[in-house]
């Protein structure tokens, strides 16, 4: 499926996809982060399958768009799309987090192809993202660099140092995407530690922010259309999620941030994703 | 080996970074708010377009400097050692260690002779942490002469280096024609009574220890060890071997720094007695550099006294 002959129905039937990877993935592995995964979804397929100029036969391809799962817990989803792009094959992703596999429990850039950025120790993936966007600067490159962060994430001090950063290296070539599905592990982010006014604080650091609908393909397209036309600050997509969306018995409920389906509940999830 | 002059080796740094920068455009150079102090300052003026202060930011510096090394660049990142080690050690092992990015950690006012500004300027575990780190050179040059020479090869190797240097200008004591090597020790003085293997200001201090030993007839073998990872596991063996008692001298606590990495190839490959002379179990007080390197026994009279010791216990 060629990204530009890809309709937003296409890209609806292959975020169905993802989501059963990601269902079977951890069902099979028996651990791994569903939650998170699922919330992020579509934000995934428009980017694998739309907007980033990426060649997954030539991972280290030297203009490629840089696409970096801050979040590193959703690595089922990333597995998936890179599966489905071609990065390696589908039949894999039934080795996540067995040993020896190329897919490590968080992702590994020494193991996998199509993975820029070991991390898995939450907010690491933006201050990497601004080197690689300077880089790109820096060597007249085009490439544009895409940072994924779970809100939750946004509790660690280095994401603000990192936003404080890319706002005054004004990068342009840089956008972050918060996934704002408001639940962390010990439950709702307000309860936990209150993010917001979660856009007023990127704007107040400098961003150019969006919000959209997390799971609306159309609107994550338009958002990623205007964040190219911004010019002279980095832009921040902040994307309203439904942690587990698609599994009925998963969405809003954090115990499916760290655990695995059962093989009955995959059974079901996947039922319902069928 | 006669002292010349006093020479600064944050000053040979911030210079070897601005030749490096003229032969390579891949060399890109970070600091945060302390580039007047580590003297990135000469880099910054030169090439203010390959500069990047991130401010009073040191872990977002760490992942800045991995996102450009894995981008095609050689990214020399410097601050305090004990913000670039202590401070950033999760950046350092996600964001460089393991993905085995092109980062160049320079971190200056390493160990107490920072002096006056107290614990929280003394790097005293930046070794053991650095070293901790799986895929990481380090390296602690004993003066100018040889900083530059690391500086140098540090941008010629690939993978990560934490380069470790002091806020004092220190004595010149190689000479002109002295060849750094990573990872071989060199030996300053030949001796068979005991060998003093040092790092860093330490070994101007072994030397001195070394010729007062030699008046009262006792003969040492001095080693300064730059590299402490990878160790020159030959030399140490071969000092075991010939002159049956080693001491360790290092601006560093006790554990985990250079006498730790040494004891263990001597208990592994030939197990004689040895003495540390280091930092023991305590944060240092504020006070001159002078004061505290007298306080915390990091003297040649030290040394001294760890060699006769250990030379009575050889059997």
């Amino acid at each position: 499926m060629g990204k530009d002959q890809t309709t937003n129905q296409d890209l609806e039937a292959v975020a169905k996809t993802l989501r059963r990877h990601i269902i079977t993935m951890t069902a099979a592995a028996g651990s791994g982060h569903p939650g998170g995964s699922l919330s992020s979804v579509e934000i995934v397929t428009a980017l694998f399958f739309r907007v980033l100029r990426h060649r997954p036969s030539e991972p280290h391809w030297a203009d490629r768009d840089r696409f970096i799962l801050s979040k590193a817990h959703a690595a089922p989803l990333l597995y998936a799309a890179l599966a489905e792009t071609g990065y390696m094959p589908v039949g894999e992703l039934c080795t996540l987090r067995k040993l020896d596999s190329r897919l490590q429990g968080h992702p590994d850039k020494t193991c996998t192809p199509g993975v820029e950025m070991t991390c898995g120790s939450l907010g690491q993936g933006l201050s990497f993202g601004i080197g690689a966007a300077l880089a790109a600067r820096l060597n007249s490159q085009t490439y544009r660099v895409y940072v994924l962060l779970g809100d939750g994430e946004c509790d660690e001090g280095q994401v603000w140092e990192a936003a404080m950063a890319a706002a005054h290296f004004k990068m342009d070539n840089l956008v972050a995407i918060i996934d704002h599905n408001e639940l962390q592990i010990d439950g709702w982010n307000r309860q936990v530690m209150n993010l917001e006014p979660l856009p007023d604080k990127w704007r107040a650091f400098g961003w150019y922010v969006i919000e959209v609908n997390g799971h609306d393909l159309a609107q994550i397209l338009a958002a990623f259309a205007q964040a190219e036309k911004v010019k002279g600050q980095p832009t921040a997509i902040i994307a309203h999620t439904i942690k587990g969306k698609g599994v009925s018995f998963m969405e809003n409920n954090v115990d499916f941030h760290g655990k695995a389906p059962t093989p009955e509940e995959a059974e079901r999830a996947l039922k319902e994703l069928a | 080996m006669k002292v010349r002059e006093q020479s600064s080796t944050r000053e040979v740094y911030g210079k070897t970074l601005v030749a490096l920068g003229k032969e390579n455009p891949d060399i890109v150079v970070l600091d945060a708010d302390l580039s007047k102090s580590t003297m990135t300052q000469f880099f910054a003026r030169e090439f203010p377009h390959r500069f990047f202060d991130c401010g009073i930011a040191e872990q977002n510096m760490i992942g800045i400097a991995a996102g450009l090394a894995a981008s095609g660049k050689i990214a020399f990142a410097s601050t305090f050692a004990v913000f670039a080690t202590g401070r950033c050690y999760d950046q350092l092992r996600m964001s460089v260690a393991q993905p085995r990015h092109d980062v160049k950690v320079v971190a200056t006012h390493g160990g107490i002779s920072v002096g006056e500004d107290g614990l929280s300027h003394h790097s005293i575990e930046d070794l053991a942490l650095a070293c901790s780190l799986p895929g990481f050179t380090v390296v602690v040059p004993a003066d100018a002469i040889e900083t530059a020479q690391v500086i140098r090869v540090a941008a010629a190797t690939r993978g990560p280096f934490y380069v470790r240097l002091g806020r004092l200008k220190t004595p010149l004591i190689l000479g002109d024609d002295y060849q750094f090597v990573l990872g071989e020790a060199a030996t300053l003085r030949q001796g068979i009574d005991a060998t003093i293997i040092a790092c860093g200001l330490m070994v101007a201090r072994a030397l001195e220890a070394a010729e007062n030993l030699s008046q009262q007839g006792i003969d040492c073998r001095v080693l300064n060890m730059s590299t402490i990872k990878p160790l020159d596991i030959e030399a140490i063996v071969l000092a075991a071997n010939e002159t049956e008692a080693i001491v360790t001298a290092e601006e560093h606590l006790e554990h985990g720094g250079l006498g730790s990495k040494v004891a263990q190839v001597v208990v592994q490959h030939w197990a004689v007695p040895m003495a540390f002379v280091a930092i023991k179990d305590v944060f240092a007080k504020s006070g001159t550099p002078d004061e505290l390197l007298q306080r915390y026994g990091l003297t040649a009279a030290e040394i001294e006294k760890a060699v006769k010791a250990t030379v009575l216990r050889k059997k």
